[in-house]
């Protein structure tokens, strides 16, 4: 199977002697990291998915209630309603490490701590229903932040599980048995080696003592 | 300190900027590929794309697959959802686990039907 055969040497055995022991270890070690991540990934990904379903539909209703306050104004009220606003949101942004997975964590503030302050315009020209379609999308944007933690993590945990994946597998499947295969060739050659240099020793000193003795001529 | 901006079109995304969001609304492709590169250069935490205009810079948001920030999420714009959002779960599950084990593995055939 091994491509090249190693030289059979002993430096060789001792090298791919090594290489097996470590291969070994590290695949172990991939095996528990891939399993560990899979297992917190599965859990995130549900969360993922519940959020998600929950900001689409939270938003699809906020929209709806844009177009119905819309109906109700001029697109110039609107615009310059909406045109400058009060409230500024600023994002920290930390990383928790997950099995070596650097994922984001958001943190959100406001410039104020006032709820109210997302009205950006006075009252006295627009609907009522802007009102509420602002209400609606504000009281989305909490689950919107939490969904891009979540399904950001979610796309970097893919990513390093299947590339942990794959190293599990190359590892298991090519590594490991390769190196196997190699010593095992080692071995085998080294005995064979010595086997021949034994026999070999054995034919110099029938010959040597067949010069000595002369055992042939005597029988 | 970073910030959060939405892009897409202006009808889906106005909205947002009471919240204290940048809203940049784009409809061209190339513009918006310009701009999301402006924004993941200038700091920004968290994108918001509406899905249709995220269908369009497929590309351009895959070079930011591999690093934490900025988060590039796709949100439904004001024509309604086109799953685009889901699928990119279901993908994730596909990606980690080999088939998608959780939400029933319809994803590729939706993804191209839709």
């Amino acid at each position: 199977m091994a491509s090249s055969q190693p030289t059979p040497t002993r430096m060789e055995l001792n090298r791919l002697k090594k290489k097996l022991a470590t291969a070994v270890k590290g695949h172990k070690l991939l095996k528990d990291k891939r399993d560990e991540l899979m297992r917190e990934f599965l859990d995130l990904v549900r969360v993922n998915m519940e959020l998600r379903q929950k900001v689409e539909e939270g938003i699809r209703q906020a929209n709806v209630n844009f177009v119905v306050a819309k109906a109700d104004m001029s697109e110039e009220i609107l615009q310059a309603a909406l045109m400058a606003p009060k409230q500024d949101a600023e994002l920290s942004t930390t990383f928790r490490n997950v099995m070596s997975v650097n994922v984001p964590v958001f943190d959100y503030n406001t410039r104020t701590p006032d709820p109210n302050d997302i009205y950006s315009y006075g009252f006295a020209f627009t609907s009522s229903d802007l009102d509420g379609a602002v209400r609606s999308l504000s009281d989305v944007m909490q689950d919107m932040l939490k969904l891009a933690e979540v399904e950001k993590s979610c796309q970097l945990m893919a990513a390093e599980i299947e590339k942990t994946r794959r190293r599990v597998n190359a590892l298991e499947h090519v590594t490991i048995p390769e190196t196997r295969e190699g010593i095992k060739y080692i071995t085998m050659k080294l005995d064979e080696n010595e086997r021949s240099s034994q026999i070999r020793l054995m034919k110099v000193k029938d010959m040597m003592l067949e010069e000595a003795h002369h055992y042939k001529e005597r029988a | 300190m970073s910030k959060i901006a939405v892009m897409g079109d202006y009808d889906s995304i106005y909205g947002f900027a009471t919240l204290g969001l940048d809203t940049f609304p784009v409809n061209e492709t190339e513009e918006a590929a310009k701009l999301l590169k402006r924004l993941s250069a200038n700091e920004y935490g968290i994108i918001y794309i509406t899905e249709e205009l995220a269908a369009s810079l497929d590309k351009e948001i895959k070079v930011y697959a591999d690093v934490p920030v900025p988060a590039i999420i796709q949100i439904p714009g004001i024509k309604g959802n086109t799953g685009a959002g889901i699928n990119g779960v279901k993908k994730s599950v596909e990606q980690a686990v080999g088939s998608d084990i959780l939400f029933g593995g319809v994803s590729s055939e939706e993804g191209e039907t839709k």
